[in-house]
Parts: C-alpha cells; structure tokens; sequence
C-alpha cells in the first residue's frame, strides 16, 4: 500500500538526519540500522497487491488458480537476504566502534584527525 | 480498519525513530530502535509477507539489540578498568 | 551556523530526489511476467508449497549463495578484530539470578527443537533456513547469558560452519552433474506435494544453510561477549 512506502521514506529521511548531525558513534550505527528498516520496508510494500494472500500454497490457496491470489513472492525472497546481511554489517561497525574507542577513549567523532587534510 | 492501524503504528515508529536518535543515554536509544523494529514487523505481516516478518522479528528486535548491548558492555568495562 | 544551513539545504535535497519515486508510484494490478512464470511453474516443477523458499533456493540461489559468502566474511572481519590470546582466567562476575538459570535448564531444549523445526519444514509452512538458524543462535545465546563460566567450544563451532557451508556447494555441484544446472533440486524425487519428504533436494539446501547461519551468529556473539582477560 502506499501509505507503508511513504512511512518507509520518511524513515530512510529520519535516519540519514541522524546520521548526519549526530557526533556519538553508536547514534551514527543507530542511524545505519533505521534507514536499513526503512529502505526494506520500502522493497516489500512495491510486491504487494491489493486484496491479496501469502505466497503459501495450502487449501486455503489452490495450486491452479495461484497467479490471482498470490502476492509477489520475489521482493520478500530479496529481503529475507537483506535483513540478516544487515544484521552481520552492524556488527562488523560495531567491532569498529570498539577499537577505535580502545585507541582514544572517547566515543566522539571529531577527535579521530588522522584522515583530515 | 486497516488504515486505522497502518497510521497509528507508523506515528509510533517514527517517533521511536527520532527518539533514538536525539536521547543522550545510548541504553534508551538501543532500546527504541528495537521497538522500530519490532513495529515495523507487525506491518510486514501486514503486507502479507510471513517470512520477512519472522525474520525481522527474530533479528531485528532480538540480535540487533542484544549486539548493541554486547558493544555497550564492553566499552563500559573499558572505561571502568582504563 | 553555517553548517545548520548546509544541513538544511541537504535534507532539502535528499527529499527533492526521493520524491519523484513517491508521486508516481501507483501499485499494480497483476503479478510481473518474472513472478507469473515463478509462481506458475514453480509447484509443477520444483514441488515445493512454500514459493519464497523456492525461489530463495533454486531459482534465486546463486544469490544465496553470495549472502552466505558475505555473512562468512562479516564474521571473519569480527572475529579478527575481537580476539585475544591468553589464557581464560575466571574474573569475578555476578552469578546470574535463580529465575535466569531455571528458565534456561527448561528452554533450551524446547528452543533447538523449535529451530529445527522451522528449517526442516521451510518447504511447506513460513520460515526455512535463516529463520531457523537464527532461531538456534537465540538458544545458545540464552546459555551464554545464564552461566557465566561456560564457554563455547571454537572448534566444533568452526568445523559445523565450515562443513555446512562446504555441503552446501557439494550439493550444488550434484545438482550441476545429476540434474540440469547448479543447485537444482530434482536430482532427488520430487515426492508427493505437501509432505514432509518432498520437493527434492530443497530441505536438504535449507538445513544446510539453516546450521550455517547458526553457528556463524553464535561466533559473531560469542566474540563481542566481554572477554575474561
């Protein structure tokens, strides 16, 4: 439906602002993760039709007349992927964030200078 | 009725997501970015996607929150011991 | 202040190029050819009830098959990061409550069934191999909580992750000799639609991958956890 796609916009704009004027690193991976949500949320509500079923075939669905009843199956397959390669990327960010807080002890972005020129 | 449900959760969510970013303690804001995950697999089922749903459930409102927590915890002991 | 203006004028931006994509979607009325073709071909030849999982694993599988490299190499890149040497020596920690260690004894059993459970029939019902892998990660998670001594033994976790992943290409290529291409699931009987035994090799693909995704969460966890140093 398209009220779920505009929500999904509006958590990919939420999440960007975040990342953006945030200075802690944990908030800035915070960030990361909700425009994950929003952008996945975005990809499933495209493959819905309107009034129609999971894509499950059982007595409730027969096997015949599928293609009138069945909501695309292709974008919930690319987002199952999705979500648990998100899962795995914000922990490799976060093992970052570790290190880097072992080298200066502190959490604040602007104190690490050594790419600045 | 649907509607209905649709646009109440989505204010939720997008209030839990600007809490999150904007609090100053990181256990609160861990926390409410569990809840928009949590929200936000209620509206897969939805879009009648039951896989998505219990993937997102799982991962989402689970190991996210719980590797966040693992991150805080260490960083924390650091600080107590460095 | 400059920069709250720069700011300002990007957010501005961002919503001026997304947009576009929100104004002209209209939602569709029949499935794509791609999908037609997936959901009308896909009981027939492939025998499978559940159609994401047929397309996750057959149709779609050399995708799969990248993902899983990606999740290997996320959990590499953590490991590496998060490892000490030296010897594990207890530190003083609290002893988890009375409720936390009853309630682990009475679940952790029934948590690893339902795992199981939900990967060995992703082919008939909603979930398969990711739900269940993550779902067996939960459990052993929940041990690690509770008892505070324990430690999972790196080896075996090492060896399930490697020879999962390693069946998991084998049978691939049984599928590229015996059958039609890469990862086909017909070189097994397709079996009688709807049972558990059926849809050919797609169980077996599934447990597979299901046990690999487990034991990668639960080393990716089990590094972040605080070391006793």
């Amino acid at each position: 439906m398209t009220l779920i796609t505009y929500l999904g916009f509006i958590l990919i704009l939420v999440g960007l602002w975040g990342m953006l004027t945030n200075k802690n690193i944990i908030k800035i991976i915070i960030g990361f993760s909700i425009v994950d949500t929003g952008v996945h949320l975005v990809m499933v509500s495209i493959g819905y039709l309107k009034d129609r079923t999971a894509p499950i075939l059982d007595s409730a669905v027969l096997k015949a007349d599928a293609v009138n009843q069945v909501v695309d199956p292709i974008p919930s397959a690319l987002v199952l992927t999705a979500i648990v390669i998100g899962l795995a990327v914000t922990a490799l960010m976060l093992s970052y964030a570790i290190k880097l807080y072992e080298k200066n002890k502190t959490l604040d972005i602007s104190t690490f200078k050594e790419l600045k020129w | 009725m649907t509607t209905v449900l649709i646009i109440v959760l989505g204010v939720i969510m997008i209030v839990a997501a600007i809490l999150a970013l904007v609090q100053k303690s990181l256990l609160s804001a861990v926390i409410a970015a569990g809840a928009v995950s949590l929200l936000a697999s209620i509206l897969y089922l939805v879009l009648a996607a039951p896989d998505v749903a219990m993937t997102e459930a799982a991962i989402g409102s689970g190991l996210t929150t719980l590797v966040f927590l693992f991150a805080l915890n260490k960083i924390r002991k650091e600080d107590k011991n460095g | 202040m400059v920069k709250k203006i720069l700011l300002v004028v990007l957010m501005a931006f961002f919503m001026l190029m997304l947009l576009p994509f929100a104004k002209d979607f209209q939602a569709f009325e029949k499935l794509s050819p791609t999908a037609e073709k997936y959901v009308q071909d896909g009981p027939k030849e492939l025998g499978g009830a559940n159609l994401v999982s047929s397309v996750i694993v057959t149709y779609r599988g050399l995708d799969t098959l990248g993902e899983v490299a990606v999740l290997f190499i996320a959990a590499a890149g953590v490991g590496f990061f998060l490892r000490r040497e030296g010897k594990n020596e207890k530190a003083a920690r609290r002893q988890a409550s009375q409720i936390l260690f009853s309630g682990t004894a009475f679940l952790f059993p029934l948590i690893l069934v339902f795992g199981v459970y939900i990967f060995l029939h992703g082919h008939l019902t909603p979930g398969g191999g990711f739900q269940g892998g993550v779902v067996i990660a939960t459990a052993f998670v929940l041990l690690l909580l509770t008892d505070v001594s324990a430690s999972i033994n790196n080896s075996v976790l090492h060896l399930v992750e490697s020879l999962s992943g390693a069946s998991y290409v084998a049978i691939g290529i049984l599928g590229l000799v015996l059958a039609a291409g890469f990862l086909d699931n017909r070189f097994l009987e397709l079996g009688e639609f709807g049972s558990l035994i059926s849809a050919g090799a797609i169980p077996l693909i599934y447990s597979f991958i299901g046990l690999k995704v487990g034991a990668e969460l639960v080393g990716i966890v089990d590094n972040m956890r605080e070391v006793r140093s």
